[in-house]
This record gives C-alpha cells, structure tokens and sequence, in this order.
C-alpha cells in the first residue's frame, strides 16, 4: 500500500462506479451500469438530482429526448430516478468532488470538500458544464473575508444574529432572506443596482413596507470596497453614480446567482479540448486516463453533439468498458430487458 | 449587404467577422469561439452569453426584456452597458455593432 492509499476504513467508501454528477446523464449511467450489476454512487454540488434540468429549467419543456415528445426538465429527472431505482443509487449531495487519484491497487480515489473518501474500479465524470458555484462579487481583497463576514448562502442563521447586516442583491433569495433576518439582526441594509425588483410582489411589498417603516434600509448602487482587517468587515461601501455610500456592518450576504465553472476537474491531468472539455474516444468515452470515463455535455470527440440523447447513449457504451474493469473475471454477456430475466430480476420486475 | 461586427475576446483579441441574418448573437459568437459558451441555449439560465456592448450602441440596439434585466441583475459583472447576447438577434442594422465579452 502507498501512503496515498492509507486512509481509515470508516472514512473509505467503496462503490462499483463513482458518479461525479447527478444530472440527467449520471442518473441514466446509474439504470446503464446497474443492468450490467455495477452499483453507482454519484456526488453533486447541488442538493438535488437533475443537474441543469432541475436547476436551471425544471419548468421549461425539452421536446428532443426520444420517446417523450414534450417533458420538462423536472419530470425527466423524476422519471430518470424512477428507471435507476430499482438499482439503488446512493447519493452525495451539496458535495464537490476535489481530487481524483489512483491508487496503488488500480483502482480510483476521490476526495470530497466534505472529506469523504470514495474509492471505486471506475469513474464516471458526468458534470455537464462543471459545478454550479455563487457567483462573487467583483471587489478586490474579498478572500479573507469569506466564511467569516461575507456569506454567499444562510447555512446558520446564527451567524447574522445581532449583527449589522448588508445583504446585496434583486432577487427572491435576497428579499427572502432580508425579511426572514430582518427580526434577528441589529441593523439590516438591502443593496440593489436599481429599484426594481424581480422577487415575488408579495416580498417586495413587505420589503417596501419595512423600508418605508424605517426597520429596514435599501440604497442603490454596487458593491464598491470593502473594510476591515483579517476577515473581520467594518463597512460596506456602495457606490452608484452620484455618490459613494459607506455603511457600518459586519455581515455581508450576497445573491448574485449560481455560476458554472470546470472547476477542480481541470487540474486531474485528463486530456481537455480549449481547456473546457475532457477528451474520449467514441468506442468507450473513456479519458485520457483507462478507467475514467467522461460522459455528457462535459466530453469532446469529433462531431460531439451537447444533447441529453447523446449523453445517454455515451454512459451506455461507457458503461459496457467499466464492467470488464470492474469484473475483470466475468464475461459480459448482451441482453435485452425484453427477454432477459437476469435483466428483469435487477430490474425488480421479475 | 454583408454586415459585420467587432469583438474583443477575454484575452483581449479583436476580430472583425459577419454576422448571420436571423441567429441570436451568442450562437455567431459560439459558433466564431469567442469564448461565449452560452450553456442554457438562449432561455436566460446561465447568462453564460453576457458582453458590453460599446456605450453609442446601447439605445440602437432593441431594450432587454424585463426577464434579460433581471439575469442581468445576478451580475457582479453588470455594467450599464451590459447585454445578453443570446436576446440579440442579428440583422443587417447591426452592421458595425462593437462589443467585448464579459468576465467569467
């Protein structure tokens, strides 16, 4: 065993096939690879599956995926996580994958933000565009300060009690979480860009109402600078075009939205197209390193296609390579889910 | 008439290329690699599609819907000159439109 390999057994969780990303093509990799009797384990960012489905457009019909002439993106990930269950799929959510190794066994070892360790013969990397991120604000220094005085999420809402709070942003998540801190903080200022506001008309009218009341302050403008020493914020300064407004706190949230970024998969050495994309071939979308495959909008080849369609196509033919690394002692045998009851009884139908 | 437009990249390469009658900005700026991905396709997701256009084309290009302002408003990278290329469909009286994509 090589020091890289020594980690302690409870941390270690072995799987057949790592799935890094729950969207619609991890989700149907998991139905590919569980017919073939491999066990999946997928990891996401968010805290749900469906991928872009869910999380940019669960409302918005999609017209191209065979079979189904019109379904939205949230019924397409329910139905996709009805076909993988009868095959178990357990699920890491509001978890990015940091690092992917080999270990000096063969098989693969990823890391987890989180600091869970997952070790499996294969890797599915089915990330689409990368991880969604929150967007950051376009100020210099802002490093020190996050996790300590600037938050881009609520995760305990005792970190704003008492405090004298700037949260920035137009949107339902901003209004939201105005009003629902307003109560505990000692002071509370709504920053926005402009005066219009796209949250919900109930919200800006009860935002409108605590501002009016004076239990809340709203200024124009943009984030400018911010002050304070070692993560420790002191004030917030909001510039807009007539003047620059500095506002005591030390506290600040800000909504501006998820991004999508590559992220820590551009540094696993994986041949990648213009930086963005992961390279396979078209027999196994397997990367650049055997055992990985790429699978998805994430992959690159001649002629690649970023369709849902030819994710699915890709995790099946994907999947067919990671059983013989898998199951190096098997034979892989072809069947139908029409006439196979070994197929039927995986599939909990027989 | 052949119409033309000008771009400055990220890394700050300029291109002079025609535009495409009847595409949305960010399919002629996908198509050319200009580093625009526009990952939603058009349906104002990701505003993964957003550039500045130069500040003399602001009012002649058609005002963003409310929907484009309010994905603007998710910007740290908003400017008054901001656009979603993916709500900008091309035609001939654009010729000359001058424009740099925005940060990540």
């Amino acid at each position: 065993m090589s020091p890289a390999d020594f980690v302690s057994p409870l941390q270690t969780q072995e799987t057949d096939a790592l799935i890094i990303g729950a969207g619609p093509v991890g989700l149907f990799a998991v139905f590919e690879l569980g017919l073939l009797g491999l066990k999946s384990r997928l990891i996401d960012t968010l805290d749900r599956p469906g991928g872009q489905c869910a999380e940019l457009y669960p409302e918005k019909p999609i017209y191209d995926i065979p079979g189904l002439p019109k379904v939205s993106g949230q019924e397409l990930t329910d139905n996709l996580m009805a076909q993988a269950a009868p095959f178990e799929p357990e699920f890491r959510f509001n978890q990015r994958v940091d690092g992917l190794t080999k270990r000096a066994d063969g098989r693969f070892q990823i890391v987890t933000d989180a600091g869970e360790v997952h070790v499996a013969p294969v890797v599915f990397i089915a990330a689409g565009a990368g991880s969604f991120t929150p967007r950051k604000p376009k100020v210099d220094g802002i490093a020190p300060y996050e996790g300590k005085s600037l938050f881009y999420a609520v995760r305990r809402r005792a970190d704003f009690e008492g405090r004298d709070l700037v949260i920035v942003g137009g949107g339902d998540s901003a209004l939201d979480w105005a009003l629902d801190l307003l109560p505990s903080v000692k002071s509370l200022t709504l920053v926005h860009r402009r005066d219009k506001f796209r949250a919900a008309p109930h919200s800006v009218d009860a935002m409108e109402k605590a501002v009016a009341e004076g239990r809340m302050k709203f200024v124009m403008g943009e984030l400018d600078r911010l002050d304070g020493a070692d993560g420790a914020l002191t004030a917030v300064n909001i510039r807009n075009k007539a003047e620059t407004t500095t506002i005591a706190a030390d506290r600040l949230l800000t909504f501006f939205g998820l991004n999508i970024e590559l992220g820590p998969i551009a540094d696993w050495s994986l041949d990648l197209e213009d930086g963005k994309q992961i390279r396979v071939d078209t027999e196994k979308f397997q990367t650049s390193t055997p055992g990985v495959f790429a699978i998805g909008d994430i992959n690159a080849y001649p002629g690649k296609l970023k369709l849902i369609l030819s994710g699915f196509h890709e995790g099946a033919l994907a999947a067919q390579e990671a059983f013989r690394i898998a199951r190096p002692d098997e034979k892989l045998r072809f069947q139908y889910t029409t006439s196979s009851s070994e197929l039927q009884k995986r599939l909990k139908v027989a | 008439m052949m119409a033309d437009f000008h771009v400055t990249t990220r890394s700050g390469e300029k291109h002079r290329l025609e535009g495409v009658d009847g595409w949305r900005l960010m399919e002629i700026l996908r198509d050319y690699k200009m580093g625009v991905e526009g990952i939603c396709g058009g349906q104002l997701d990701c505003a993964s599609c957003h550039i500045y256009v130069e500040p003399d084309w602001v009012a002649r290009l058609p005002e963003p819907r409310d929907e484009e302002e309010a994905k603007l408003d998710e910007l740290p990278s908003w400017e008054e000159n901001s656009r979603l290329s993916c709500q900008i469909i091309w035609g001939e009286e654009l010729d000359g439109l001058t424009m740099t994509v925005a940060p990540d």
